[in-house]
């Protein structure tokens, strides 16, 4: 019984250490600009390979999430640091005529690449005047 | 009634920001001496440094650069890095709407003093996932030297 309340305590108490370290992110700055067939957003992430990257659609939101993992010497001291947080989030919302399911996503050199297609019936398309 | 329109859930972080600058008036970076090379925050590229043993570590996050087209040098001490960054963002009418553009172009440059014993003949400089990482040696530790009296 003791034991068990100990470790509830232990957990609790880590949970509320790492809570606020864990929380603080950095906002990427982005582009986005739009053309008739979908919308482009790029968004810097210096530092993130491509396997500690995240991209959730949740309904019409867009979540960018993603983790600094530069290699670095094991007995680096820091002296000088503008970077303190080593992870990214930043959130979207998706408008009605963009189509979540064919996002294409690409990250190059820190930055990432997203294609937001629209749907089909919502690309702008030039209506026939008949003469009659 | 118009106080609650006014009440956007952007000034509830607002607050905090205006917070942080109060207390970095008080405690914070304006009342220590920095670099006389030091830059606003937020100046691209950002960069951080480390020291090992046996070198200086300067990383410096540019994403998106064309690594073969920038410039580092150490001169008299200081390490310099520049390049330029071509937008991405289309120009003119065919390129379409563009709603927010916060990414930096054009000519970036950042200069950091060195320490004195970093040995610019021991530079190794490479780029990884938009981070630019340039490792400078260390001399080895001068022995104390005797001078003997005349």
């Amino acid at each position: 019984m003791n034991d068990t309340n100990r470790t509830h305590d232990v957990a609790t108490t880590q949970a509320r250490n790492t809570a606020p370290t864990d929380e603080r992110t950095m906002i990427p700055r982005v582009d986005v600009f739009e053309d008739d067939a979908g919308i482009t957003l790029l968004a810097d992430l210096p530092g993130v390979p491509k396997d500690r990257l995240e991209l959730k659609v949740d309904g019409d939101t867009l979540l960018i999430e993603g983790a600094i993992a530069t290699p670095t010497p094991q007995d680096l001291q820091s002296v000088y640091a503008e970077i303190r947080v080593p992870r990214y989030r930043r959130a979207f919302v998706l408008s009605r005529e963009l189509d979540p399911g064919k996002i294409d996503a690409n990250l190059r050199d820190g930055v990432l690449n997203l294609r937001i297609p629209k749907q089909e019936h919502a690309k702008p398309r030039r209506i026939e005047v008949r003469a009659g | 009634m118009y106080e609650s329109l006014l009440n956007f859930p952007g000034a509830f972080f607002g607050e905090f920001e205006r917070l942080r600058r109060e207390l970095d008036d008080v405690f914070g970076a304006t009342s220590v001496p920095t670099s006389i090379r030091s830059v606003a925050p937020g100046t691209f590229p950002s960069i951080n440094v480390g020291n090992t043993p046996e070198s200086v570590d300067v990383y410096a996050f540019a994403p998106g650069i064309d690594a073969s087209k920038v410039d580092v040098q150490i001169d008299r001490g200081v390490l310099s890095i520049s390049g330029e960054r071509i937008s991405a963002v289309p120009e003119g009418k065919q390129g379409g709407q563009v709603y927010s553009r916060e990414r930096l172009s054009g000519r970036f440059h950042r200069a950091i003093s060195l320490p004195d014993d970093a040995d610019a003949s021991k530079v190794d400089a490479s780029y990884r996932d938009g981070v630019l990482h340039v490792r400078v040696g260390r001399r080895a530790a001068p022995q104390p030297q005797r001078i003997a009296i005349q």
